[in-house]
């Protein structure tokens, strides 16, 4: 069910991060056996997923299949009922009692563990009340302690990078939805995590402003070294930038794989009818 | 017919205005109270523990449930008698204070259920403490949501100062209650407290106005699209 772990990512990883677990090989992100129940209704159900470091992955599927719930409980915006969640080598849901047994993680370990994670939303949710770089400099100054100098220098070099150098200093009601969605990607890649999720980000977006926030995207899976994780309904998107596409059915990945086999020779009935549909659409 | 002394107002006056003082600082003390303790109220609610949010929630009802009068002099009279002796003043703050407090916790607590479930979304994923959450975030984005609610009960408080009279607080209504029973005149005193009270509201009401325009656009809110 889980894919074959690309040992030599995980081994340059582990290197790079001093080994700090204790000689075992993780992904950089590692569902195990995780359900997540809303109720009676089983969102997921004991899930297993492994991501590589630097890998980009798809996350495709009908509403209601759990996708975004993935990205919710990796991001801990909703607690999981069953499984542990790996990031990093680290657990994420969990923490080591006494150094042994796992037990569920606290605030204070969620808070460490999650700075690993940035997430850009559906709804951009930018802070209203402050200004793009206002938005971009918040966290690092407050959260990581960085002097405002260099949180400034360095939202400034992101919001280049999305291309909104102009719109600085503009608040996010006077900004189109996809520059407030390139503020958000800035304002996540400034907390320097290592892993970016993607939630449905271009849903939200009137057709004309999507392809600038792709290209952003694109962008970034071509020059900073990261682990990607998108939602998406961009078909297309999904089959250029990925290295590897999930198709989620009814809580569990029904197929996964390289996004050419996926899109051109989908095995599994429930892909082809899915991605039949969806191209169909348009 | 009754008719209005001029000489009698001019009399009287000096001893309304210091009375007026002692009004308006009833209601600032008592707003002061209100507005901390009702932000602890509206916090407490919102706790994880549900024993406590719990607790606050019935002691508010409790509070929003019984007449202001009666809560005056329940800390006055009743407190004494479980060994609680406060002056009027003391008494009186204690009692206003709970009892606006009571009022703005319900103003808070739906000011802060008005910002959007995103933003707290937003300070999980990029890891803000609940404490800088609420001071950077929530808090300034609730403000202009709160404040129109908030300013009618500063103007409440302000009219409801009069009934600290019941149990001797020298402000405005008791000096004019006293003035009326020493010289068996009330029209002049109570007329004068009206307008006191009229020309104290009124440009309160306006300013507040004012105030509530000037954060929005203060905090760049002029409505996101």
């Amino acid at each position: 069910m889980v894919s074959s772990p690309a040992a030599d990512a995980s081994a340059a990883n582990n290197s790079a991060e001093g080994s700090s677990t204790a000689g075992a090989a993780l992904p950089m992100v590692r569902f195990e056996k995780v359900t997540k129940r809303y109720g009676s209704l089983t969102v997921l159900d004991s899930l297993d997923l492994d991501v590589e470091a630097n890998e980009i992955v798809s996350i495709i599927g009908p509403s209601g299949s759990g996708k975004t719930t993935v990205l919710r409980m990796l991001m801990t915006l909703e607690e999981i009922d069953e499984g542990v969640i790996w990031v990093d080598g680290e657990p994420l849901t969990h923490m080591r009692r006494n150094g042994g047994d796992l037990v569920r993680a606290n605030r204070a370990h969620l808070r460490r563990a999650r700075a690993n994670i940035g997430m850009v939303f559906q709804h951009f949710n930018l802070f209203p009340h402050m200004t793009a770089l206002g938005n971009c400099i918040e966290a690092p100054i407050q959260v990581l302690g960085m002097p405002k100098a260099e949180a400034v220098a360095r939202a400034e070099d992101l919001l280049e990078m999305v291309g909104l150098a102009d719109k600085m200093h503009q608040h996010p009601s006077r900004l189109s939805g996809g520059q407030q969605q390139r503020v958000a990607i800035a304002r996540a890649l400034a907390m320097r995590p290592k892993v970016m999720l993607f939630d449905e980000v271009t849903s939200a977006l009137d057709p004309e402003v999507i392809g600038e926030v792709l290209n952003v995207i694109r962008k970034l899976a071509e020059e900073e070294s990261l682990t990607m994780l998108m939602v998406t309904h961009q078909m297309g998107f999904a089959k250029e930038i990925s290295d590897r596409v999930c198709f989620f059915y009814g809580g569990q990945i029904a197929e996964q794989g390289p996004p050419d086999k996926l899109f051109s020779n989908p095995e599994n009935p429930r892909t082809q009818q899915f991605l039949s549909a969806v191209l169909e659409a348009g | 017919m009754i008719e209005w002394r001029w000489e009698f107002t001019w009399e009287i006056l000096p001893r309304l205005l210091e009375g007026t003082l002692y009004t308006l600082l009833a209601a600032g003390i008592g707003y002061l109270i209100a507005l901390v303790v009702g932000l602890v109220f509206a916090l407490l609610q919102r706790t994880p523990s549900r024993v406590l949010s719990r607790v606050v929630r019935e002691i508010v009802e409790f509070i929003r449930s019984t007449p202001l009068v009666l809560q005056i002099f329940f800390v006055f009279y009743v407190g004494p008698q479980f060994g609680v002796s406060l002056s009027p003043w003391t008494s009186g703050m204690i009692a206003i204070g709970l009892h606006y407090a009571a009022y703005l916790s319900e103003v808070y607590r739906a000011a802060l259920d008005g910002v959007p479930k995103g933003q707290w979304e937003a300070c999980t994923a990029l890891n803000l403490s609940p404490r800088q959450t609420y001071r950077d975030i929530v808090l300034p984005q609730a403000l202009p949501i709160a404040l129109p609610g908030m300013g009618n009960y500063l103007v409440g408080i302000f009219k409801d100062t009069p009934m600290l009279s019941v149990i001797g607080v020298a402000e405005l209504m008791h000096t004019a209650t006293a003035i009326g029973s020493n010289s068996y005149r009330y029209l002049e005193p109570y007329t004068i407290v009206g307008l006191i009270f009229l020309l104290i509201s009124l440009p309160t009401a306006f300013g507040l106005r004012r105030l509530e325009a000037w954060v929005r656009l203060r905090l760049g809110m002029t409505r996101q699209g």
